[in-house]
């Protein structure tokens, strides 16, 4: 039945932090090589905001100039504008008198037009440079973001080659990945848009307070004391409703948990009768996910209400006060034009804080993920190379493993006091049920994993004496596990040996009895396999993972004949092409059929991870162990 | 225009709702739109009047106004989040329930994981769009267009400032959207190719170790990393550019606006009160732009999501109920094939082809053929996941397109060729296919499937966990929690298919064994490739390229079939045949 098995899901990063602000310390400290240029992005975004934030400033004065003219246009000629003043008074008019005096008033005169001409010129001028300032940070910071995030990539890849295989196993795939991609991603999107708009924002709140309290003291306290207010209010509304983010993102994860799983398991749903009631459990999950998303959405939606009331608030009260300072003329018309126009620009940073440090805990909590995977333990480091072993083409494959100890875990016995001598050119069988730690030999003698003691020794000289690329490099293996990379079928196939040229290559996949195979596709050797190599079929994969161990041509090979999804003509093609593989070098197969490996010079008899039996087929089957029953069982059918 | 009709019938049910919010936004709209005219008033009337009682009255004024359009907008806002989180919810479940009537054929046609994230990101796209569509489609326009009103009141002559304000404004987004859009695809093809090279170190970490190619993928890894940061610089840099740019023109429009107005002031042609109103409104109308091309950005996504949310919702399945079923009247679990021939639609060539046999009542039957052959294909005709061209396969003597999919499929204990278990116990896996099944009878049916002794040392037993796949127990545990779960659902036939593969020898021939007595009278159909699985088998139906070319047992079938001997010699040895 057709069902594509969906092998790994990258979940969505969520989840708190636990150590914020160690993991916070940290991804600053990531940030240290680009302190010159973080710097320089600040005093650039320091310039841009001093020059944006004296823009209403100067047009206010524009203003003024206006204002004056109109009124002074108003005022008979002539008279000074003491003179002035004092015949309102005298008419009474005390109001309007004490408000002219805060004016510079030529009586008679008009506009000022080329004076307001010079300062809306200077305006513009302030307001591009300005932009262009604020241009040249988002510049800057474009480039410290994308090599802090391109620097953190390439880290968490060295890492990886540099882990233990034991990490990977110990770990799923989709959560190691998850951590490389999803969260690398993460932190990209909190660097790139928190770091560069929470500098802007916080600029911003200084310059316009700075440009507020110049202007009137008194008028910035008010709008400073609603301040707190807005705070009170974000910060209210952004606990409840991170409360319900976060029940968002588990409902989604749980949802898509579930559509994941059904849709993968369609089939049976339908077969076992499930469909309804596996329709009511989705009903359920996005009842809940409506609930969370609804409230989520909504409290935070009125986040931008309650601060356009709130600045709102404060714009009547400068509205008022300052009307009324003007008439007292205490302050200037232009004054409180400008005055408003800051107070607007006030309240939206202080919005912006508040999200972006909504943004900044998620991305935090991404970064601790990938530390946590940039700490894992890694690999001891290989003893220095003293001892060169000759080219592995060389007649020296013998391999010897003398007292060897292994546990995955310390406290349950693997391998105790194994010992096996191969001399070159011998193959030794590994058989026994699935789950009895075939894999673990292959394991050791790759050194994917480190024997806990005891020696294996590689034609005389000690593992421990080798590097690990030494020791692999005299291994080829054909593994279960098909693994292809996504490029050509040519590349894939020189894969152990990338200088060999196209006709060795095509020399070994005819050996391997796939050439006339790959021929038969559309582009020949130049066929490009997709991830997980799925335009191929599982018996044609594992005869290019021969070919693959052919062209490497290593003097010891690590065979793995599990063919369990393999039909049987392909099937008698694998067997050939391992037997002709085998020709000659010293081999290790884990052998799933035992008719194939009745001659092997020694039969490792394999049962929970332990060695049980260890002897040629005539010694092993006259034991009439392990091995004895296992035969029997697999040939009692065509016995009778 | 998928995605307009696709809003236009999701939204149905929240007319009223979306009238309501309609109401509301043209409501706080005109609100925030008035509130500079009362500004302006204060400086006319009161401030350049110096009457200080008018300042006072019309603040109040303005206070009131700001109450009432703070509650209006929070009204708005839990109308506009209902009706998007609202609509968000029945699309996904339209799809889901949709997906669930979906046969093999519509399943592959769309793609597991595609649908995956069809009801999921698709969903959200959809959610997001509309949430935000709600609020600043309808503002950006009231708000555009009432500011025009509005400072064409104050001042028109002022107004053909708009002229200029707006094309350049339009303009500029324009070119940095056209080149912006291909850059973030092509951004987003990096980010995958990135993804794909680490996902294949993970997946490939002892290949690439035992090959010693550590240093390549490090070369191939750079590459793409390099790659994806060239063009991530380059996007961003472009974006850097977005603020600042428009910014100027928000604040060089203003500076004109003073230039302009103050000579209509000097000339006593507009008031100066109208002068700082007409500020605020010439900035709420640009504003308003960038609120609109705010909402442009997610159409296209948008309307890429609507096109494949209603791909599926458009899907009708291919197999559908039979208008009058018929009743099944014997249960014996004999499956006939009747002159059955299959092919995929558009090809040439058919799969299977003249099929004539009968899978026998009470009896255990195999079928054995190498890839290809379509051994799996023959078993999906059976519960109808695949169709068949002509012909007819019948169950329990009726024809399957006559009977009710219920009724079929209950009558059906199959055994997928790839072990599925859902997240859950193992109990609530065994119960999968009847949930009022006892302890005694999950148990008697994992001793059967050789799984007892393991489940029994699971912490928790039958209560133990198993995750999303079973990917927490091994393979061959797997595909015995998949037979004991066919076998606890009682069924007239069991289907199993290429189940035993990941099961050593010994299992494999003790479950067979014991599959004999614990199945009781029930049909068995096995599909397999190792001989050993299936030697002992009533009857074997041996398969070569979609064609029958031997039905018999073990013995007569070694002498008889050169197809089935050949076989048997490459898995069991010549002496097999002897």
């Amino acid at each position: 039945m057709s069902m594509g098995m969906h092998a790994m899901r990258a979940a969505a990063p969520v989840g708190k932090s636990h150590d914020a602000r160690g993991t916070t310390r940290r991804l600053v400290a990531r940030l240290g090589p680009e302190r010159w240029r973080l710097a320089l992005a600040l005093l650039l975004g320091a310039a841009s905001v001093g020059f944006v934030v004296s823009g209403p400033q100067i047009l206010g004065s524009a203003t003024n100039v206006l204002f004056d003219g109109v009124v002074s246009k108003r005022l008979p000629s002539g008279v000074t504008q003491a003179q002035a003043i004092a015949q309102l008074r005298a008419s009474g008019h005390t109001q309007l008198a004490s408000m002219l005096q805060g004016m510079r008033l030529t009586p008679g005169a008009g506009v000022d037009i080329t004076r307001m001409g010079q300062l809306l010129g200077v305006a513009a001028l302030v307001y591009l440079v300005g932009s262009l300032f604020n241009y040249l940070q988002g510049f800057t910071m474009a480039g410290v973001t994308q090599r802090v995030v391109f620097t953190m990539r390439r880290d968490v890849e060295a890492k990886m080659a540099r882990l233990p295989l034991r990490y990977f196993d110990a770990h799923s795939h989709g959560d190691v990945l998850s951590r490389v991609t999803n969260d690398i991603d993460n932190i990209t999107t909190t660097i790139q848009q928190g770091l560069s708009q929470l500098l802007t924002s916080a600029l911003t709140i200084a310059g316009v307070l700075g440009m507020m309290v110049w202007i009137s003291p008194l008028l910035a306290v008010v709008s400073v004391v609603t301040i707190p207010l807005a705070l009170v209010v974000t910060m209210g509304i952004a606990k409840r409703s991170q409360r319900h983010f976060t029940r968002q993102w588990r409902s989604t994860g749980s949802l898509n948990g579930l559509v994941e799983e059904t849709h993968t398991g369609h089939e049976l749903v339908q077969v076992f009768g499930r469909s309804d009631a596996v329709i009511q459990e989705f009903d359920a999950h996005n009842r809940a996910l409506f609930d969370a998303s609804f409230r989520a959405q909504f409290l935070s939606g009125v986040i931008q209400p309650s601060m356009q009331f709130i600045s709102n608030i404060n714009y009547v009260a400068i509205a008022v006060l300052g009307g009324y300072r003007v008439a007292s003329g205490l302050l200037s018309l232009g004054a409180v034009t400008a005055f408003i126009q800051y107070s607007r620009q006030f309240t939206m940073p202080i919005t912006q804080i508040a999200s972006q440090m909504n943004m900044l805990q998620s991305g935090v909590a991404s970064a601790e993920r990938v530390f946590e995977f940039l700490d894992a333990d890694e690999e001891a480091p290989d003893a220095a190379a003293t001892l060169t072993l000759p080219a592995p083409s060389d007649e020296v494959a013998s391999v010897s493993l003398r007292h060897v100890h292994f546990r995955y875990d310390p406290e349950e016995p693997l391998i105790e006091d194994f010992n096996l001598e191969v001399p070159q050119g011998a193959t030794i069988a590994i058989v026994g049920p699935t789950g009895a730690g075939k894999t673990t030999v292959v394991n050791l003698l790759v050194r994917f994993y480190e024997i806990d003691s005891g020696s294996i020794e590689l034609s005389g000289v000690d593992y421990r004496d080798l590097t690990r690329e030494q020791v692999r490099r005299m291994f080829g293996m054909v593994l279960q596990d098909t693994w292809m990379f996504s490029g050509s079928i040519r590349d894939n196939i020189r894969y152990g040996r990338p200088e060999a040229s196209d006709e060795e290559v095509v020399a070994a996949a005819r050996e391997a009895r796939v050439d006339s195979f790959v021929r038969t596709l559309p582009d020949g050797y130049d066929t490009v396999l997709d991830e997980d190599a799925s335009n191929l079929s599982a018996g044609q994969k594992q005869l290019l993972t021969i070919a693959r161990a052919f062209l490497a041509d290593q003097s010891i090979l690590i065979l793995d004949e599990a063919t369990s999804n393999v039909d049987t003509r392909t099937e008698v093609l694998i067997q050939e092409a391992m037997a002709s593989l085998r020709r000659g070098r010293t081999s290790f197969v884990i052998a799933h059929r035992l008719s194939t490996i009745r001659d092997a010079d020694t039969i490792i008899v394999m049962d929970a991870g332990r060695v049980v039996e260890q002897g040629s087929h005539d010694e092993l089957m006259s034991a009439q162990g392990v091995y004895f029953s296992l035969y029997n069982s697999q040939f009692s059918g065509a016995a009778t | 225009m998928t995605l307009l009709r696709l809003l236009g019938s999701f939204l149905r049910p929240y007319r009223r709702a979306t009238s309501l919010l309609v109401v509301l936004l043209v409501a706080q709209t005109a609100g925030n739109l008035y509130l500079p005219n009362l500004n302006g008033d204060i400086i006319n009337g009161g401030v350049v009047a110096g009457n200080l009682h008018y300042i006072i009255h019309t603040g109040e004024w303005m206070l009131a106004l700001t109450l009432v359009i703070g509650l209006f907008s929070i009204a708005g806002i839990y109308w506009a989040s209902r009706v998007a989180m609202g609509m968000g919810a029945d699309i996904r479940s339209s799809v889901f329930t949709a997906v669930q009537g979906f046969s093999t054929r519509d399943m592959n046609a769309i793609g597991t994981a595609s649908l995956i994230t069809r009801n999921t990101n698709d969903v959200q796209q959809i959610q997001i769009f509309v949430q935000m569509a709600l609020t600043m489609m309808v503002v950006a326009p009231i708000m555009g267009l009432g500011g025009v009103a509005m400072a064409l009141h104050e001042g028109a002559r002022l107004s053909t400032l708009l002229l200029v304000a707006l094309p350049v404004m339009g303009a500029f987004l324009g070119v940095v959207m056209a080149k912006v859009i291909p850059k973030f695809r092509s951004m987003q093809v990096k980010i995958d190719r990135l993804n794909e090279v680490l996902r294949e170190q993970i997946t490939g970490v002892r290949v690439i170790r035992a090959f010693v190619r550590t240093d390549f993928e490090a070369t191939r890894f750079a590459a793409a990393n390099q790659d994806l940061t060239d063009t991530a610089l380059s996007v961003n840099r472009t974006f850097a550019m977005m603020l600042p740019v428009m910014m100027v023109i928000l604040n060089l429009s203003s500076v004109a606006v003073v230039w302009f107005g103050g000579r209509l002031v000097s000339e006593g042609a507009m008031p100066i009160g109208n002068l700082t109103a007409f500020l605020t409104y010439i900035m709420q109308i640009l504003l308003s732009v960038m609120m609109a091309v705010m909402v442009a950005i997610l159409v296209p996504r948008a309307a890429a999501s609507a096109e494949r949310l209603s791909e599926v919702l458009a899907t009708s399945p291919v197999i559908t109920e039979p208008a009058t079923p018929v009743e099944v009247v014997t249960h014996t679990g004999e499956i006939r094939f009747e002159d059955v021939s299959f092919a995929y639609p558009g090809s040439e060539r058919p799969v299977l082809e003249g099929l004539n046999f009968t899978l026998m009542a009470h009896a255990t039957s195999a079928i054995i053929g190498g890839t290809g052959s379509g051994k799996s294909t023959l078993v999906n005709l059976i519960p109808r996941f695949f169709e068949v061209t002509s012909g007819r396969v019948l169950v329990n003597q009726v024809d399957v397109r006559d009977q009710s999919l219920q009724r079929l499929w209950g009558s059906l204990g199959i055994v997928p060729q790839s072990a599925y278990l859902f997240s859950g116990t193992v109990a609530s896996n065994l119960r999968f296919g009847r949930e009022d099944a006892t302890d005694e009878e999950l148990w008697r049916a994992l001793d059967v499937a050789q799984a007892s002794d393991f489940v029994a040392s699971m912490p928790g037993g039958l209560e133990a966990p198993i995750d999303q796949g079973g990917t927490n127990v091994s393979g061959g545990q797997r595909q015995r929690l998949c037979i004991a779960r066919a076998l606890v659902k009682r069924a007239d036939a069991y289907l199993l298919d290429d189940c035993f593969s990941a099961l050593d020898a010994n299992t494999d021939a003790r479950l067979r064994l014991a599959l004999k007595s614990g199945i009781g009278d029930a049909a068995v159909v096995i599909v397999a490739q190792r001989v050993s699985t299936i030697m002992d088998a009533d009857q074997i139906i041996v398969l070569e390229a979609g064609r029958v070319v031997g039905v018999g047992r073990h013995e007569e079938l070694v002498t008889s079939c050169p197809t089935y001997r050949e076989i048997v010699i490459s898995q069991l040895g010549e002496e097999a045949v002897r």
